[in-house]
């Protein structure tokens, strides 16, 4: 099973793949041992990843030239190649069995289940693994009430980030009179650091489908729509696949199976807008115009695609929900906590030492997801916060890092759930510049409909800039946490309404970062070019000579024993010297 | 009180005299614009599709675009400039694309983009005066794992480090 996500091709593992054919047909075992191609594995950051079955046998990294060294000594000489193996960081000893280690270890896979195990290609290897039983059973034995009574008994929550629960939406939509509803799909993921939604459509794309079908049932539509963004390529092009092998099948289209049920899927590619992943602007761009969110009421289970009743879902919902349909409700709920159930799948990011993707159940403490999952910090440096949520959520500082990961406890430090993913920063981000960051993007992504978005944002970032710049005012904190509070109250949609989070959450936790940059005109962090005073802090200095030994410009004088010391005439301001100091000895 | 926001001069953007939009090209729109006219909300996979004809939408193409689906210029125009994926102006034979999404800012992609922009002598949404290279920053392109990300025409790479990403620019010529 070789990995065919967007990370792994990236890093070449169609090349991985020729070489594989070619060496087993050299060898005479193309019968024998079947090479497939399979949707993300979710430990991106080791690509090529490749699977091993039955034996379960991890390898990453694998180079097309490693391939005919591999075929030799695992498949002919039955030992699995040491220098492929995944080793733990600071550990010698490797971990041969993908299931022992530890970014699996702790995982459940429900959303994912599918994951390395089928070519998401292929229709046929989906039925073989329970697919489309779901359907059958939703579509032949069961009524849209008793649909929507399980998966309210589920207590499934939409997995796009607010949180709503699923079955009460499709209940609404169910009890709307109206001969033309839709069910829609939202594959928008517009938060920068999740790609979980991408990885489900492009390893899986059947389970999204077939969540469609039992939805569409559940709310009596007979039309849907999959919105996906332009920047998936790959995900556009296995869900077209996906579909037509669907209809071909009967499992979509007029009459399906038999029971009379009608559905038709297409899919709409957006052009590039964050603000297209709320609801009504989705719509509004399905229907071929700017997409504009519009205030709520009518919610769209009433009046949603072309002024007809509609559900939107995420993708991960749908993805969730033929499990639930064919395990039960209570199958579902056995995971998680009190109100959040189930499982939820997280993008991990940043400066951890596992990057990917994971699938965890509802409750478990971050703790466990950063440092056992993640491996912990890379190159020993030190936890600072981490990001859920993207530019609607907020940072979670280390103080609180026991905190469970449900929708309730997430909410409570200032962050939300999001959509899931999970940027890991350790000592050398700086936080004010991180809110200026999130505050770029939400300025830019505003649609402008709305004031409070559209000019708040921009002035939010304007106070943002001065402070990261060294010209920070007195009162600046207080002006940007009234201010934030205004936009945040006054605001139209989703995105005004969460966009001042990450500073209101960075002035929560590091309000000293704040004041140092105002009051101190420094940067804890040394990351804001205007504060930092490329000046070498002799107390600090180890003498060791590698700011010495690797400054491109030569600015850097230093000798065996004595401080460095900088040359500012000839210093580019490029940090590289920073970068390399152990001891934070250059302010 | 000062003005928290001093409002900027809007970028002026030169149009070509000539935008090198052939009569071949206008009836290939015209084939895009009869196959979807009739379906509501049609629009946007209309501009997509006359965007890889023509490379990208001059005020040209919007007006002929307009005319041919009976909406007004000015909706067209509309959605032309709200949606990032469309461009006004023509991109250069090799895309950059690099990531500014958190995983890779995080990963101080904003230093590759400075780089870009020094060697290449552009600005982000700008092409070099031969034509060769045009860059764009861009959101999130969901491979977090590789951050940060640097995205030639189709390629993808990753790792890439701001001293490296020229190595990688000059394969494309």
């Amino acid at each position: 099973m070789i990995c065919a996500g967007t990370g792994c091709v990236a890093n070449g593992s169609l090349k991985v793949k020729d070489a594989f054919d070619k060496e087993l047909v050299a060898r005479n075992l193309q019968n024998e041992i079947k090479v497939v191609l399979t949707g993300c594995n979710g430990f991106c950051a080791k690509g090529p990843v490749i699977v091993v079955y039955p034996e379960d046998i991890f390898y990453q990294q694998v180079r097309p030239e490693d391939v005919s060294h591999l075929v030799e000594e695992h498949f002919i000489k039955g030992r699995p190649v040491q220098k492929f193996l995944y080793t733990p960081p600071a550990k010698k000893d490797a971990i041969p069995v993908m299931n022992e280690i530890p970014f699996f270890k702790h995982q459940v896979l429900r959303a994912l289940r599918n994951r390395s195990l089928i070519d998401a290609e292929k229709i046929e290897e989906y039925i073989a693994r329970d697919g489309y039983m779901a359907a059958v059973k939703a579509l032949t034995e069961m009524t849209p009430e008793q649909i929507v009574a399980e998966m309210k008994r589920s207590g499934l929550r939409g997995r796009g980030g607010a949180g709503f629960l699923t079955g009460l939406k499709w209940e609404l939509c169910l009890k709307v009179k109206g001969d033309i509803k839709y069910i829609l799909c939202n594959g928008d993921e517009g938060d920068p650091g999740a790609f979980m939604d991408r990885s489900v459509m492009e390893a899986d794309p059947h389970s999204v489908l077939e969540g469609m079908i039992i939805a569409a049932k559940a709310i009596d539509a007979h039309y849907g729509y999959i919105y996906v963004r332009a920047e998936y390529p790959l995900a556009v092009h296995r869900l077209q696949l996906a579909i037509d092998q669907a209809k071909e099948r009967g499992l979509l289209g007029k009459d399906i199976l038999g029971t009379g049920f009608d559905l038709d899927i297409e899919i709409y590619q957006g052009a590039g807008a964050f603000v297209c992943g709320e609801e009504t602007a989705l719509m509004a761009s399905i229907e071929g115009l700017r997409g504009m969110p519009r205030p709520k009421p009518p919610f769209p289970v009433y009046k949603g695609l072309f002024q007809r009743p509609s559900v939107l879902n995420n993708v991960e919902t749908f993805a969730n929900v033929p499990p639930i349909i064919l395990h039960g409700a209570d199958w579902h709920a056995s995971l998680g906590t009190e109100k959040s159930k189930g499982t939820k799948v997280f993008a991990l990011s940043g400066a951890l030492n596992n990057i990917g993707l994971v699938e965890v159940p509802m409750g478990i403490p971050l703790k466990t997801i950063i440092y056992d999952i993640g491996g912990g910090i890379k190159g020993n440096r030190k936890f600072k916060a981490v990001q859920m949520g993207g530019p609607s959520g907020g940072c979670i500082p280390e103080s609180l890092i026991d905190t469970p990961v449900d929708y309730e406890n997430i909410t409570k430090t200032g962050a939300i759930m999001g959509s899931g993913g999970m940027v890991v920063m350790d000592e050398t981000t700086c936080m004010p510049a991180m809110a200026k960051f999130f505050l770029e993007f939400t300025e830019d992504e505003s649609c402008g409909k709305c004031v409070p978005c559209r000019i708040g944002n921009k002035t939010l970032l304007t106070i943002l800039e001065r402070i990261t710049n060294g010209e920070g005012r007195e009162g600046d904190i207080d002006l940007l946490l009234q201010l934030s509070q205004q936009v945040k109250d006054a605001s139209l949609c989703g995105l005004g309404q969460t966009s001042p989070n990450p500073i209101l959450t960075t002035i929560k936790y590091f309000r000293d970062e704040y004041e140092a940059h105002i009051h101190e005109k420094r940067c804890p962090a040394r990351v804001c070019t205007p504060l930092v005073k490329f000046k070498v802090n002799e107390e600090k200095c180890k003498k060791c000579g590698l700011c010495y030994k690797n400054c491109p410009v030569g600015a850097i004088t230093w000798e065996k024993g004595k401080v460095a010391s900088i040359d500012l005439e000839k210093c580019t301001k490029c940090k590289t010297c920073i970068k390399n100091c152990r001891f934070w000895a250059i302010d | 009180m000062s003005c928290a926001s001093p409002c900027t001069t809007p970028k002026q953007v030169a149009i070509p005299a000539d935008d090198g939009i052939t009569p071949e090209m206008y009836r290939k729109i015209d084939v895009i614009v009869a196959a979807h006219k009739d379906k509501p909300g049609s629009l946007i996979p209309v501009l997509q599709k006359s965007q890889e004809v023509c490379g990208y939408l001059p005020h040209s193409v919007q007006r002929h675009i307009a005319k041919g689906m009976k909406i007004s210029p000015s909706v067209v125009f509309g959605v032309a400039t709200f949606y990032s994926f469309f461009t006004l102006v023509p991109r250069g034979k090799h895309v950059i694309r690099v990531c500014l999404g958190t995983a890779c800012y995080v990963k101080r992609s904003e230093e590759i983009i400075d780089k870009l922009k020094g060697e290449l002598g552009i600005k982000v949404g700008e092409i070099t005066q031969d034509g060769k290279y045009s860059l764009e920053a861009v959101r999130c392109l969901g491979a977090c794992g590789l951050a940060p990300v640097v995205v030639v025409g189709q390629d993808t790479y990753g790792d890439v480090a701001a001293t490296k990403v020229m190595e990688i620019v000059k394969k494309y010529e």
